[in-house]
């Protein structure tokens, strides 16, 4: 099944002066896959992935979601898709402050209409990113890289059909950076799909696949002739 | 939905306590507003009672007897200082006389005036009550030395005066007072009796006047008429019969022939009636000074919608945050109207214990100066405050919340 559609989608700014922040982008994503949109910073792969993401409409082109199309569903549909499909992740990490590492990854349940145990699902997401011993800790008490993990927990707490992660380890050490990449990896060998947005090459080499981009423009779309596994100390228990 | 409510509660919990001082300036605005309406209200409830029980204590089955028949005319000449004469000592007597009306217990006439009491080489200035013999069955109050005029001396210009125990002490001090000869106006009065001391009674100080016999009073001020007279029943339930009764034979005292009362040249009010009206001043008067402190719960409310635009700026990023993860427009709009019921709310219940510990000191020292003053909260008042104060962070918090609802999710996210 192709979980993502898309055929010459355009996005422009502005009402007077149009800028192109993206033409005739077409591909597809299917289950399973695990793409880095690559691209110095203007190119437009922010854009693409916001547009993906649920989180930006496109100005024109067709964009099928799990084979709905996009553009017929109001704001109130896109919440609920982005609530239930869509996990994310971002560079700044964006978890609330003066609040728990539970609380945190329990945010996205709040408005979700699955009937779930809050509590048990959220302590296992934790458990699978190595935050047991975190559970009570308030944001501002953990490190960076625990941060974007508490992130990747509730990227997952909702079972998404897809994670989108906007520049995972551009805020991080090269260790947590490798950490958060390996725990992508391990997502995406259990049959998640991720969609990674970075402008490192290094970090992009670990997905199966790279779009790049320029000027708003899908320039190249291959295959990693040969995927970087991520070794570090199993962090994983 | 009460997850949610939860965890508005919460967020709004934890972002009151980072910004102590913030919230508590933004707060005091309703806390002022909401004790204030409570301390009026309260103040207003055990005034309203005081002077309720006061008439009560008099007792229920009293007969007012006014002059005039309460329209522009008479208004006009009591506005220029004219009295309206059309009530006679006679009028008094009529009633008391006539068999007709077997409910009537006692019956008094009252003629006031002002006047200054000499003894020796001191002076006093007070209110004259020239009244009945029956003055003391109507209005109730005890003779504590010698004694009341009677029916006889009332009807022969005695110069003789019952004086206030007030009145006793700041003329006569210590000394005997009865058999003393004291002046009155220049007029020479023996002192009979003097009264026990009774303190103020619905707004008149029964200490501090001089009672005599109403014709010696009419006279020395050159006067046929009298203020009013009062008049007493044995039955409360037969009360609206005999002021019918009262009123056939005041009409036929007047030769009024007009049976529909438009002609009267008096008014016929019972106690009931009084209580009425007092209660509709009162409560009027305390309406209107609530809703005036209330006011300043929309200055209030103002401060609430100030911080909540405050709160949303800086947390721009959070609300892209949640709509990134699934937050609906409503989800927003309803976290931000919590937050700021939530405020207004705390505001509001502070202000309900502020005002019940105002309204306590207010009826600590109205006891200590000596008033039956009674500490009444009601239960309508606190709900009302608190209905009021959530009502002002709804409308207040509404339009920020709004905004925030509104905001773009990506926009808010990149927001620094």
């Amino acid at each position: 099944m192709n979980l993502i559609e898309i055929k010459n989608l355009k996005r422009t700014f502005g009402e007077e002066i149009k800028t192109y922040a993206l033409k005739n982008a077409t591909f597809t994503v299917k289950q399973g896959e695990f793409i880095a949109i690559m691209g110095s910073s203007g190119s437009g792969k922010s854009t693409l992935m916001h547009i993906l993401g649920l989180l930006d409409r496109a100005t024109k082109g067709d964009f099928l979601f799990e084979e709905r199309d996009v553009s017929k569903l109001d704001d109130d549909e896109l919440a609920t898709l982005r609530n239930e499909e869509i996990g994310f992740v971002f560079q700044s990490f964006n978890l609330l402050p003066r609040t728990t590492v539970l609380d945190n990854v329990t945010l996205p349940l709040i408005y979700s209409q699955k009937r779930v145990s809050t509590l048990s699902r959220a302590k296992e997401v934790l458990e699978s990113v190595g935050l047991s011993h975190r559970l009570n800790h308030y944001t501002n008490q953990i490190s960076g890289g625990e941060k974007q993990r508490v992130a990747v927990a509730r990227a997952l707490v909702n079972r998404p059909s897809i994670i989108f992660a906007d520049e995972p380890t551009g805020n991080l050490d090269s260790k947590s950076g490798a950490q958060i990449m390996k725990i992508l990896q391990k997502l995406n060998d259990e049959g998640k799909t991720v969609i990674l947005v970075t402008h490192e090459t290094y970090t992009a080499e670990c997905a199966k696949r790279i779009l790049t981009m320029k000027d708003g423009e899908i320039v190249s779309d291959e295959i990693t002739k040969n995927q970087r596994r991520v070794h570090t100390e199993d962090l994983i228990k | 939905m009460i997850k949610t409510l939860k965890q508005s509660v919460k967020i709004a919990t934890s972002s009151l306590l980072s910004n102590k001082i913030q919230s508590l300036l933004t707060m005091l605005g309703i806390i002022i507003g909401v004790a204030s309406v409570i301390v009026i209200m309260s103040i207003g409830s055990g005034a309203q009672s005081l002077i309720l029980s006061e008439i009560q204590n008099l007792g229920t089955n009293l007969i007012a007897i006014i002059p005039g028949h309460g329209d522009e005319e008479d208004a006009f000449s009591m506005l220029s200082g004219f009295a309206v004469t059309t009530l006679t000592y006679d009028d008094a007597l009529a009633l008391r006389e006539n068999k007709n009306i077997p409910n009537i217990m006692a019956v008094a006439a009252y003629s006031k005036g002002f006047g200054t009491a000499e003894w020796k080489s001191k002076t006093y200035s007070t209110s004259l009550t020239g009244t009945t013999a029956s003055h003391l069955e109507v209005m109730g109050g005890d003779v504590k030395e010698g004694r009341f005029f009677n029916s006889e001396e009332e009807k022969r210009f005695s110069r003789i005066a019952v004086l206030g125990s007030d009145v006793k002490d700041e003329l006569l001090g210590q000394s005997d007072a009865i058999g003393q000869k004291i002046k009155i106006n220049d007029y020479i009065f023996d002192v009979i009796g003097v009264m026990e001391e009774r303190g103020v009674v619905v707004m008149e100080d029964y200490d501090d006047q001089i009672f005599i016999p109403i014709k010696t009073v009419q006279r020395m001020m050159g006067v046929d008429y009298v203020g009013f007279i009062r008049s007493k029943v044995y039955s409360e339930e037969n009360i609206s019969q005999t002021e019918e009764n009262i009123k056939i034979i005041l009409r036929e005292e007047h030769s009024i022939k007009d049976q529909s009362g438009k002609n009267d040249d008096f008014m016929v009010k019972n106690t009931a009636q009084a209580l009425d009206m007092i209660t509709e001043i009162t409560n009027s008067l305390r309406y209107f000074l609530a809703i005036m402190a209330g006011l300043s719960l929309i200055v209030g409310g103002i401060g609430i919608m100030n911080i909540m635009f405050i709160s949303v700026t800086e947390r721009t990023r959070e609300v892209g945050l949640r709509k990134a993860l699934g937050a609906k427009n409503s989800n927003v709009l309803g976290q931000f109207l919590v937050e700021a019921i939530f405020i207004t709310l705390i505001g509001g219940i502070s202000g309900i214990i502020l005002g019940v510990i105002i309204s306590s000191f207010i009826a600590i020292g109205a006891h200590l100066l000596g008033y039956e003053w009674n500490l009444i909260i009601s239960l309508g008042s606190v709900i009302l405050a608190l209905v009021v104060s959530a009502g002002v962070g709804l409308f207040f918090g509404f339009y920020p919340a709004y905004k925030a609802s509104k905001l773009d999710p990506i926009t808010a996210l990149r927001y620094e």
